[in-house]
């Protein structure tokens, strides 16, 4: 094993024009050894793959396109070749070996070389071994990070002879943790364990923590270390500390779904809070109008195949746009004749919802449509190891409030949410004042489920686009309005936001399904004590 | 006179002409059910499944039919709509008098089945894998049994990839919660200790994911290998998978074997961030044999759309209606109770390379796959039994059931029988 650590740090360290003249006969051995790939089964290629690593950095980019699936057998003539198998009919490939341009080729004549998830971690480790060398701190940052995680008396031996080279903080930092890690779970030196203790300590990646906790269960049942009063007083500090602040972080992240849960129930229900709030129509196809915004999103989406990340900018003012219209309509052609009839519009507004949903359905089709997701708006922002916020939840929450703000701004600040307000307090007054009431009834029907349009194109990158959408959240959207208080958009605001919080908390308790129950219960209660919601609207006109 | 004769001839030449095709459809046809649902939740999954059968009615035609006469599909919605499924069947069977039926996906739906199909003595083709604990003298299960799909994937995990702790993540109904009874059961059994099991369930259509990912990451995150066995079912496998990736959870740290998700369900998603989760099925499209290349030609040709793909429960319909083909064309009738007799012991070679046989539990024998999902959607296979496994109708693993057996056949003819009392309880599920 000495000769091949010697063998690969010589790679590392000298230049490849050195090794030059070497490159044919290097060339023909990686390519004999990686020929064997393309017959070799499943259980044969962990071999084949733990002998290509000896062949340092020439085999990487085979290993890399071996990990990422890229790599192929040609079955005219065996050749290795990388391929981007996910394109079209004309694949361009080049060698494995050499990196040489060759002809274009075609799906069917390339045969893949499988990989399966043991395989995956094994290159992975390979790799990590091979770019500890590289000149690019943050490949080796990630070839440290991926030792952390598989930690074995190989990678230690090269992690010790990297640390007196490595010129970089962050990635010394790194294999001095890796390093630590190692003393605290081989070591049974009192001060060699005390070193490593205060080199992990504070560190909340999981590995730290769960070495910590075993030490000091093996320390209990007296399996190693001596005693040393010292030594174990600081290792317990250590290990409360870490304790408290992941106890912490959970807490946060709790927090953060919670709050996240509540934007989308905010974006769900401010339609509504206009909608039933301000106008008192009970419009059961409230849900529908999130749909349609979740289908325009998909049909913008279709229009433009390649601009995905551009997308949903256009999406938003699309949404709004058919939800609102579609809501006019609704308001011209049916509400508009059952004005102060609750229960007629309740019926005929679910009549409404249910023309929408088969109409989608006969339109586009009773399956799901897939509407992706733009990069911008996958994987996670890391704040530390433990806690993350996903981008996608983030950009929601962030769009709820966004989308708030201006709603609020309509309803006080503008002359349209003047005279939407008038028109809610007094209809005849408004109407004295010369305010077109019709008019401002069709707009702000209009405003609510232009809303209800914003909230699907959010909903439509979190969950699944088809037909019944709506249904999911129609009752969510009501419960916050009325919990919030019927006509009080703070109330919407916080309502959303403090159910979401409430389920979020209750779940890991109570499970998912239980929780929505007591949510509800708890609902019908508070409704029972205060039948306003949270925050009854104090109007000077008596209803 | 004479012209009055030649018109009364002609009249009735006309008439009997009319009413000759009329009158030889209702003799001359045999009536095919097909009980899947085509809107709501489950349509993603089940509207491939009517298309099959659609599918195989029509190359049955096209070989002359079936003792002589057409085949004529009776396509019916039950909508994701339990109760409906129940409705639906005694439609099939009373009204429209079918002599078979193809149909259901989840295990609710099928439960809401059993008392009329049993009450009309109809005759039911259940093409998916289900929880067991069950063996109606009416139902045919094509589908995979815990012992042909479950248990075979914990396995794997097992002894290949060396998990140690587990997560049993489920759709809050039947089939989940008897599946994890028995998979926890099992592991148990196999000295994994309690606090190394973690049971999450989930209702229809969940979408919001995020703290139960979390809470499978923090999990994993203790220094032993964790695994997820997944039953979620349905569109809910979207998001799940969705937050999975954009929590940054790879199948190389956390893998997840999934029983409901194939390679339709993979059509419609982005597969950058599941590639290397599992799926454990007995059938995988990429599987390359001359029978599953002809029926993917022919599928495709059916369809009209060559990037559709194909799947367990359709290879488990392709068989299903190969064996009651067989069944009618043996006996000569399509009486329920004949055909329900010589079903047992047929044989029919599956789409896998193998051959498929009907024992008298009313399960099949099948090979079980366990593959890895690919960039492409498809599903490569990694690990397989040798040769077949008999389907168990009564899981060995729960208490409850591990002393019963079904068995059809004469003497015995009971779905519930007690190998120990020697007792038929005639409760069959």
């Amino acid at each position: 094993m000495s000769i091949k650590n010697r063998y690969l740090i010589l790679l590392i360290l000298i230049p490849w024009t050195c090794l030059s003249h070497f490159a044919a006969a290097w060339e023909r051995d990686l390519r004999d050894k990686a020929s064997l790939l393309a017959q070799a089964s499943l259980r044969e290629t962990p071999g084949i793959v733990a002998d290509l690593e000896t062949f340092g950095e020439p085999a990487l980019p085979l290993l890399e396109a071996m990990l990422n699936g890229n790599l192929h057998s040609r079955r005219s003539d065996k050749r290795l070749v990388i391929a981007d198998s996910q394109s079209a009919e004309q694949i361009p490939i080049i060698d494995a070996v050499t990196a040489e341009k060759l002809q274009d080729s075609r799906k069917r004549l390339l045969t893949k070389v499988r990989v399966n998830n043991q395989l995956r971690k094994q290159i992975r480790r390979i790799i990590s071994r091979i770019t500890l060398g590289s000149p690019n701190a943050s490949v080796r940052h990630k070839a440290v990070d991926n030792m952390l995680y598989n930690l074995n008396p190989q990678s230690i031996g090269l992690l010790a002879e990297a640390k007196k080279i490595e010129t970089d903080r962050d990635v010394l930092k790194l294999i001095n943790l890796t390093l630590a890690i190692n003393d605290l779970r081989t070591s049974d030196e009192s001060q060699v364990l005390l070193d490593a203790t205060n080199t992990v300590r504070g560190n909340l990646e999981p590995i730290v923590f769960n070495t910590i906790s075993t030490l000091l269960r093996q320390h209990e049942a007296n399996q190693r270390i001596q005693d040393d009063e010292f030594f174990l007083r600081q290792i317990k500090r250590v290990h409360a500390e870490l304790q408290t602040k992941i106890k912490f972080y959970q807490l946060a992240e709790r927090f953060y779904y919670g709050l996240s849960l509540g934007s989308v129930l905010l974006l769900a229900a401010s339609g509504l809070a206009i909608t039933f709030g301000v106008m008192r129509v009970i419009n059961m196809a409230h849900g529908e109008l999130i749909m349609l915004g979740a289908y325009t999103t998909y049909v913008v989406q279709l229009i433009m195949p390649s601009y995905i990340e551009f997308s949903i900018y256009v999406a938003i003012p699309c949404a709004f746009l058919v939800s609102g219209g579609v809501g006019i309509m609704i308001e011209r052609f049916v509400i508009r004749f059952l004005r102060d009839r609750p229960l007629e519009t309740l019926l005929a507004t679910f009549g409404v919802s249910l023309i929408l949903q088969q109409s989608v359905r006969s339109l586009f089709s009773p399956l799901n449509r897939q509407v992706s997701n733009p990069d911008w708006l996958s994987g996670s922002l890391e704040i530390n190891p433990i806690f993350a916020l996903t981008y996608n939840r983030l950009y929601i929450l962030l769009f709820a409030l966004i989308v708030f703000a201006n709603l609020v701004l309509i309803i006080k600040k503008t002359d349209l949410g003047l005279q939407i307000r008038a028109v809610s307090q007094n209809r005849e007054m408004a109407k004295c004042m010369g305010i077109k009431t019709d008019w401002v009834d069709a707009l702000t029907f209009g405003l609510g489920s232009g809303l209800a349009g914003l909230a699907g194109v959010a909903l439509s990158q979190i969950t699944n686009v088809g037909p019944n959408l709506g249904q999911a959240y129609i009752i969510d959207s009501f419960m916050v309005v009325v919990f919030g208080g019927v006509g009080n958009l703070y109330g919407t605001l916080v309502g959303g936001f403090s159910l979401g919080v409430i389920n979020k908390f209750l779940e890991p308790i109570a499970g998912t399904v239980l929780s929505n129950i007591i949510v509800l219960i708890f609902i019908v209660f508070f409704i029972q004590l205060r039948p306003s919601g949270l925050f009854p609207e104090t109007s000077r006109v008596s209803k | 006179m004479k012209f009055f004769n030649v018109l009364k001839q002609t009249t009735m030449l006309v008439a009997v002409c009319l009413t000759y095709p009329a009158f030889s459809e209702e003799s001359e046809t045999i009536k095919v059910g097909v009980l899947h649902s085509l809107s709501g939740t489950m349509a993603i999954s089940e509207t491939t499944l009517k298309d099959t059968v659609l599918m195989m009615i029509e190359e049955q035609n096209q070989l002359g039919g079936l003792l002589g006469k057409q085949l004529k599909a009776v396509v019916v919605d039950p909508a994701s709509n339990w109760p409906l499924f129940a409705e639906k069947t005694r439609e099939l069977i009373s009204k429209e008098e079918v002599d078979v039926i193809f149909g259901c996906w989840t295990s609710v739906s099928r439960k809401s089945v059993l008392p009329v199909i049993e009450e009309l003595n109809g005759l039911l083709f259940y093409p998916v894998q289900y929880e067991g604990e069950e063996s109606s003298r009416n139902v045919f299960y094509t589908g995979a049994a815990p012992n042909q799909q479950a248990i075979p994937a914990v396995d794997y995990f097992m002894n290949e990839i060396g998990v140690e702790r587990w997560v049993l993540a489920g759709t809050d109904y039947v089939y989940p919660r008897t599946t994890n009874k028995i998979l926890e059961a099992y592991l148990l059994a196999n000295g994994v200790s309690e606090e190394d099991i973690m049971i999450n369930y989930t209702p229809f259509g969940h979408s919001d994911w995020q703290g139960i990912v979390s809470g499978i990451k923090k999990f994993g995150s203790s220094g032993k290998k964790t695994g997820v066995v997944s039953t979620i079912n349905g569109d809910a496998n979207v998001p799940f998978y969705k937050e999975l990736g954009n929590q940054g959870i790879s199948a190389e740290d956390i893998p997840v074997v999934a029983f409901s998700v194939g390679e339709e369900e993979l059509s419609g998603l982005d597969t950058k961030p599941l590639i290397g989760h599992l799926a454990a099925w007995n059938y995988f499209q990429s599987v390359q044999t001359r029978e599953n290349d002809d029926f993917i030609a022919q599928w495709k040709k059916f369809i009209k759309d060559d990037k559709r793909v194909t799947n367990d429960p359709m290879e488990a319909t392709y068989i299903g209606f190969k064996m009651w083909v067989q069944a009618v064309e043996k006996t000569g009738t399509t009486d329920v109770d004949a055909v329900a007799e010589a079903m047992l012991g047929l044989t029919t070679p599956n789409l896998t390379g193998g051959i498929a046989v009907m024992n008298r539990n009313h399960h099949l024998s099948k090979p079980v796959l366990i593959g890895e999902i690919q960039a492409d959607g498809q599903i490569e296979v990694v690990w397989e039994t040798h040769g077949t496994v008999i389907g168990d109708a009564w899981s060995d693993y729960l208490p409850s059931s591990k002393d019963l057996v079904a068995d059809w056949a004469k003497p015995i003819s009971c779905g519930n029988f007690n190998t120990k009392t020697a007792k038929c309880s005639g409760q069959n599920f």
